[in-house]
């Protein structure tokens, strides 16, 4: 026991077995040609709302849109989000801060992917756990309403700096609350230089329309299969 | 995957779920790196964290205590090596450090770093095996 112990560098990621779940249902959104985003933001940023909207808005288009929802212990999120007519699964985790690939996985088992054209995927409301774990996602979006002030992006650098498009809801409410469009896209921009923003209302509808066709770019951009 | 192996009694002890998940995955994937390496003794398990990974060390272990308790690795040490925030700034051309602050700013020019090289980093570097 009084041995020298020996030292073996291992150099692992310790998320490696979400990273390789992650990397296989990216693999399959590819193949069914589906585009998949997630949306991460404080509890009560609005993601729900607009989630909602967003799925209302992809039905009238005809397109293929669902929605999975992490929450922590209810499923009132589901239910509103079910009102746009779309495929919506719940996932409750109960007391945990975060969704994991796994828990993805496990909730598609019962959906054929070929099926849909577009998967969001809401997180629990938590701007710290979600940012290390890799969903399989295309598009990590995050959300900030603007009744939240406007430094969030400097105090929860790690989730603003891997996300690929910010989202600034409840814009009308703007003048009530005093917000500061010029320092939050200042301070936006000093933690993921040339992040798109987009500025919404789920309530009024205004942005919806940028938000749309950003979303419509994107999932054109993306390398996804071509259809027949 | 978070498991169902403690009892409920001692969650309330724990800092942060989070950090007790990332305890979990810890022993999980330092439990099958032993094994591949012949699968004696794990006397400290070597982790290099970035702060950019979302995780704090204090918390990390204090939940990897409860983590490892009545596991293979309940003597085993949990070495955290803490890795600061390496960014290539395109206006310097060169690799700097992070600003203290606003880690994603060059600490030198000032400019918005467009990539990050060091800082996410939450590895499990090495294992203390007994001979």
């Amino acid at each position: 026991m009084n041995s020298k112990p020996r030292i073996v560098e291992v150099r692992q990621n310790v998320l490696k077995h979400n990273d390789e779940v992650a990397r296989a249902l990216r693999q399959r959104f590819h193949n069914a040609g589906v585009f998949v985003v997630s949306l991460v933001s404080s509890p009560g940023a609005g993601k729900t709302a607009f989630l909602e909207k967003t799925l209302t808005r992809l039905k009238q288009r005809d397109l293929r849109p669902a929605a999975l929802v992490g929450d922590l212990a209810t499923d009132h999120d589901a239910a509103r989000l079910a009102r746009s007519q779309a495929p919506v699964k719940q996932i409750t985790t109960g007391t945990l801060c975060h969704l994991e690939a796994a828990m993805i996985q496990q909730a598609l088992e019962e959906w054929n992917l070929e099926e849909l054209d577009f998967l969001f995927i809401e997180n629990v409301g938590n701007l710290v756990c979600p940012s290390s774990y890799d969903l399989g996602e295309n598009l990590r979006l995050v959300l900030l309403s603007v009744t939240e002030g406007e430094d969030k992006p400097l105090k929860y650098p790690t989730i603003f700096n891997t996300a690929d498009v910010a989202v600034v809801t409840k814009i009308d409410l703007a003048e009530a609350v005093e917000f500061n469009w010029a320092q939050t896209n200042a301070n936006l921009q000093a933690v993921r230089r040339d992040m798109p923003v987009i500025q919404v209302s789920a309530k009024t509808g205004q942005g919806m329309d940028e938000w749309m066709a950003f979303l419509a770019s994107a999932s054109r951009s993306a390398d996804r299969t071509p259809r027949g | 995957m978070p498991g169902g192996v403690f009892e409920n009694e001692l969650l309330p002890l724990c800092d942060s779920m989070h950090e007790l998940s990332i305890a979990l995955s810890i022993l999980d994937v330092a439990g099958e790196e032993a094994e591949h390496h012949g699968g004696g003794q794990v006397e400290a398990i070597h982790v290099r964290l970035g702060p950019l990974a979302g995780v704090v060390k204090e918390a990390l272990l204090s939940a990897y205590q409860l983590a490892a308790e009545r596991t293979r690795f309940e003597h085993a040490r949990l070495v955290i090596e803490e890795v600061p925030v390496v960014v290539y700034c395109s206006s310097c051309q060169a690799e700097r450090p992070g600003d203290a602050v606003h880690w994603f700013r060059c600490a030198v020019c000032g400019t918005t770093a467009s990539k990050v090289l060091h800082g996410r980093e939450l590895e499990l570097a090495a294992l203390e095996l007994a001979e």
